[in-house]
């Protein structure tokens, strides 16, 4: 009975945690940038708000722009409902491993895209066409981080890869930081996060993410800003769990190992917010057309990764 | 019986096609006939799956070469292909039912469509080399009849000879394959190649051949020029046949060839068919993604699909030929999965682009937009095979993809150093085509349904007869549950490949229904079934909280777009514009894709345009020369026609003395 306990947990978790660690990222960087910034309890306030308002939908939009917001929160929901962030004893770890999990922020992005161009705008279209630009180098890339882990450790499901790092199965590997460095360069442009995307910008012509979600408002702006924050937290506890499993509580771990679990994920999120905070203050954004060589190289790393495996074999 | 007798009523059917003039409701019921043929020979071929006797009874006909007769033979393999192809023809009958009145020429269509399911079926149950033949030309001849039906547009014409030259290339690749595999006593039938030994250098050129025979038929790069155009110029529901399910009995031959006929292909082979998979794929997408013609959209992301299966296939030879049985018939299994879920999906959008040429008349992007709301079911069923064919869970692109990216991955336990490098090298390109495919589909389904219509065809969209509207809800219905619960497909896929592969393997070990876990619970599982029912929970609890939370009042207004209050649909993305930041990222090099902007001079009132160039350089360079030397040939072979009757009769002596010489040479030795 544990596992659906711990699953129920982690479900709601995740939700309840997003919010807060876009909070948090927020905090940091205003306070890097010299404002004092608001409390990160702000995106908590600004979803309800959102949700009390009237949802504003234009003429020419039809139910696909209705339902997409419902789809890509549920969809993003899901996958970070699988990863384990503070313990592997899930009952639902085994109905998706790492190929499908990306292939759930797959539905998510389909959906989103096909919202902006619903309403028939220039920047709905602009949008769409640039975010699966980003996605059709960024998903490969993901997958090559996949191959190169399933060659490490011999599986592509996160529980047991989690399991194979625990158990010391993995030395310091070339090929771990390769992969390592190609999942963050797809996170930060997965998340629409600087140098790819600004989530902070209103300037028309840069947007990427904003641009789709544009024509949104009450509601269904508040799943889709929902569902971007829930994808920056299932992110964090991508890399968290794999790359840095420390902490994270096996089957069969009691009470006092899943209390560290908890505080070791909570840890890991803080961290790596703040990490993404400094980093986003001392970096430019990109051009667009740029996107493809950042992400192009994040390809070949995680192409490396899985050669290089063979090479330290060999040498 | 249940093969034989819709067999045989096909034939009759194309005979009453003829004489079925220009009443309307004659051609109607045959096409109705031909859904109850296609009906029967589904339910033949499933009913031989079910009942998995490995293979069923020999059918001799006394007919075809003298010294032989015609052998039929229905095995799990041609059964499951049977099965695959008579759910697209089914659906493309009864699609016609209602299109057939919109078409330009009815009775240039209506005659041939029963001969292209007869040529089609009958690859699946021959068993000598012959007949196969025989009904290899039917197909492709009937289908050449069909893309030549509305002959009037000069780019059909063209098409058409393109794609008989082609033709004609791949019958002859094959026939020179059926040879060395007969070897020299020439034994035609399937059982005796069976059992000979091929030498090396025969078994090398029969591989080669095979791949450039059913190849070129089914698109690989870089014998698929001809495919996006000849599909899309047959009507559509003969076009969504031959993308979604010849190319499929293209890939039957191939199977058939180099898995089961040929003893035992070199792992050396797998890996190149493996490369030249993972090319197409990626090549296909990238074109498709240009396209602003629906249906070449469509037809040119086929040949991804192809690239994709033969990945599959590839693979499944160098694990067999490596010794990893289990592996091997993972990989054949995917590639099969893969195979019914594209003809499914294909036969779904190239039906709705017909239906959307019936509403508005237009195949181009740029004149369409805002279809869905004219047109909701065909939209909604649309969406399902967008998505599907994006490869997105819980559908059943994705169950097929997700096999072969498990297979894949275990493709560097291969002791081989050219496998270890290969397939990351390989899994790059499948996940690169997995990706642009989705933004292919975001592209044409984004720009044909949603958003404001472009022109007032579009606008005026009218409604399309209900049968065609349900042959599409059942398809799309096929993909949900397909992708849903996938673990009976792949149990009967998995008795297919059996004696393929020497072993029979349960895709779903150790954790049981409804999970897909091939190697074992540990190596990484997969469950539609699962992520079904707790993506729905998830999808009502965020509508419940929504809903308790906050208010659910919606008000419609004007589109906001940044305050830029306008009604000019032409400010919208277009196909050309969405496809711009890729056209940038992999357009210039590899399609020497050039954007010139036309500015009118100062004072001339006339707008300014923005013109693309592609070029697709496979063309340029491989056939343009072909279709030189075949021109020059033609041209030579021309004044043959203008002979006097003594120079005729002195070549048929001629022929007839060498042919005797050629059997007095063979005799003597």
């Amino acid at each position: 009975m544990t596992p659906v306990i711990w699953q129920l947990v982690q479900i709601f978790l995740v939700v309840g945690l997003a919010p807060a660690v876009t909070g948090w990222v927020r905090l940091v960087k205003s306070r890097l940038q010299g404002r004092i910034g608001a409390s990160p309890l702000q995106p908590y306030r600004d979803i309800y708000r959102l949700l009390q308002k009237e949802a504003v939908v234009a003429h020419s939009a039809s139910w696909v722009f209705r339902a997409a917001p419902y789809v890509t929160f549920s969809a993003v929901w899901l996958a970070a409902a699988i990863i384990p962030a503070f313990t592997t004893d899930l009952v639902l770890v085994p109905a998706a491993d790492l190929i499908a999990l990306v292939a759930l922020l797959g539905v998510a992005r389909f959906w989103t895209a096909l919202a902006g161009m619903d309403v028939g705008t220039a920047f709905g279209g602009i949008g769409a066409s640039r975010e699966m630009m980003i996605a059709s180098l960024a998903e490969p890339a993901m997958l090559m981080v996949t191959f190169s882990l399933s060659l490490i450790t011999g599986t592509t499901a996160p529980a047991q890869i989690i399991g194979f790092v625990l158990s010391g199965g993995v030395g310091i590997e070339v090929s771990m930081g390769l992969a390592l460095a190609a999942l963050v360069m797809v996170s930060i442009a997965e998340n629409g996060r600087i140098p790819i995307d600004n989530p902070a910008t209103h300037l028309e012509l840069t947007m990427v993410h904003e641009a789709m979600v544009l024509e949104y408002s009450g509601r269904h702006l508040a799943l889709m800003e929902g569902a971007g924050m829930v994808r920056l937290t299932l992110y964090m506890a991508l890399i968290g769990s794999i790359f840095a499993p420390w902490g994270i509580a096996l089957p069969g771990a009691g009470a006092v190992g899943l209390t560290i679990g908890l505080g070791a994920f909570l840890a890991k999120c803080f961290v790596l917010a703040t990490v993404l905070a400094v980093f986003e203050t001392v970096i430019a954004k990109m051009r667009v057309f740029r996107y493809a060589d950042f992400l192009g190289g994040a390809l070949l790393l995680g192409l490396l990764a899985t050669i290089f495996i063979y090479v330290s074999e060999a040498v | 019986m249940l093969i034989a007798a819709p067999m045989s009523s096909l034939l009759a059917l194309a005979v009453l096609g003829v004489l079925a003039g220009g009443e309307m409701w004659r051609h109607r019921l045959i096409y109705v006939c031909c859904a109850i043929a296609s009906l029967a020979l589904l339910v033949g071929g499933a009913r031989h799956l079910g009942q998995s006797p490995g293979t069923g009874p020999a059918f001799i006909l006394p007919i075809g070469l003298p010294w032989m007769e015609a052998h039929f033979r229905l095995d799990n393999l041609s059964a499951l292909f049977m099965v695959v192809v008579n759910i697209a023809t089914c659906a493309a009958s009864v699609f016609g039912i209602g299109y057939c009145s919109h078409l330009p020429e009815p009775r240039r269509v209506t005659p041939f469509f029963p001969l292209f399911l007869f040529g089609m079926n009958a690859v699946l149950i021959a068993d000598d080399a012959f007949m196969f033949l025989v009904s290899w030309e039917f197909m492709s001849l009937s289908s050449w009849l069909l893309v030549l039906a509305d002959h009037r547009t000069a780019e059909n014409r063209d098409a058409a000879l393109v794609y008989l030259i082609m033709a004609t290339f791949g019958t002859f690749c094959l026939l020179t394959c059926f040879g060395l595999l007969a070897g020299p006593e020439g034994a035609y039938s399937f059982a005796a190649m069976r059992d000979a030994k091929l030498e090396p250098v025969a078994g090398f050129l029969v591989v080669a051949l095979a791949l450039m025979g059913a190849g070129s038929k089914a698109g690989l790069v870089p014998l698929h020029a001809w495919l996006p155009l000849a599909h899309p110029a047959a009507p559509s529901h003969v076009s969504a046949l031959m993308s979604g399910v010849m190319t499929k009995v293209a890939l039957y031959g191939l199977i058939r060839i180099l898995f089961d006929l040929h003893g035992h292909v070199p792992w050396g082979w797998g890996a190149a068919i493996m490369v030249i998979g993972g090319i197409t794929a990626v090549l296909g997408v990238l074109y498709a993604i240009l396209q602003d013609d629906l249906k070449k959209l469509l037809a040119y992301s086929t040949v991804e699909n192809i690239g994709v299966v033969v990945i599959g296939l590839g693979l499944a030879i160098a694990f067999k030929d490596g010794g990893e049985k289990t592996l091997a018939a993972l990989a054949l299994v995917a590639g099969l999965y893969h195979i019914v879920n594209h003809s499914i999906f294909k036969t779904l959008l190239f039906l709705s682009a017909g239906a959307v040429i019936t509403a508005t008349g237009e195949r181009d992007l740029g004149r369409l937009g805002g279809l869905l709301k004219r047109m909701p079911w065909t939209g909604a069923a649309t969406l399902v095979g967008a998505a599907a064919i994006s490869a997105l869970p819980p559908l059943n692109g994705f169950v097929s993809e997700w096999l072969i990216f498990q297979s894949l991955f275990k493709g560097p336990s291969l002791p081989h150093w050219a496998m270890k490098f290969g397939v990351p090298v390989v899994g790059a390109m499948l996940a690169l085509a997995a990706a642009l495919a989705a933004t292919c589909f975001v592209r044409a389904y984004g720009i044909a349904f949603l958003g404001r219509p472009r022109s007032p065809e579009a606008a005026q969209a009218h409604a399309i007869p209900g049968t065609m509207r349900w042959t599409m809800a059942v398809l799309a219905a096929l993909c949900v549950v397909l992708g849903a619960v996938p673990v009976t497909l792949t149990e009967a896929l998995s008795a297919v490949v059996q004696p393929l592969t020497g072993i029979n393997i349960a895709v779903s070990a150790d954790l049981g229904w409804p999970w897909l876990s091939p190697v074992s619970s540990t190596r990484g599982s997969y469950s539609g079934t699962v992520l079904v029912l707790t993506g729905a929970a998830l999808f009502v609890i965020s509508i419940v909280l929504v809903h308790g939370f906050g208010t659910t009042r919606t008000r419609r207004a004007d589109a906001w777009d940044c305050g830029h209050r306008e009604n000019i649909p032409e400010t919208q993305y277009t196909g050309q514009s969405f496809a711009q930041p890729l056209r940038r990222v992999f357009g210039s090099s590899l399609f020497g894709a050039r954007e010139t902007v036309d500015m009118p001079e100062p004072g001339d009132l006339g707008p300014a345009r923005l013109v693309v160039r592609l070029i697709d350089p496979v063309w340029i360079i491989f056939y343009q020369s072909v279709i030189r030397v075949v021109g020059f040939l033609a041209d030579r072979v021309n004044r043959m026609q203008f002979l006097t009757v003594r120079r005729y009769l002195l070549m048929m002596f001629a022929t007839l003395v060498f042919m005797l010489l050629v059997v007095a040479v063979r005799q003597t030795q």
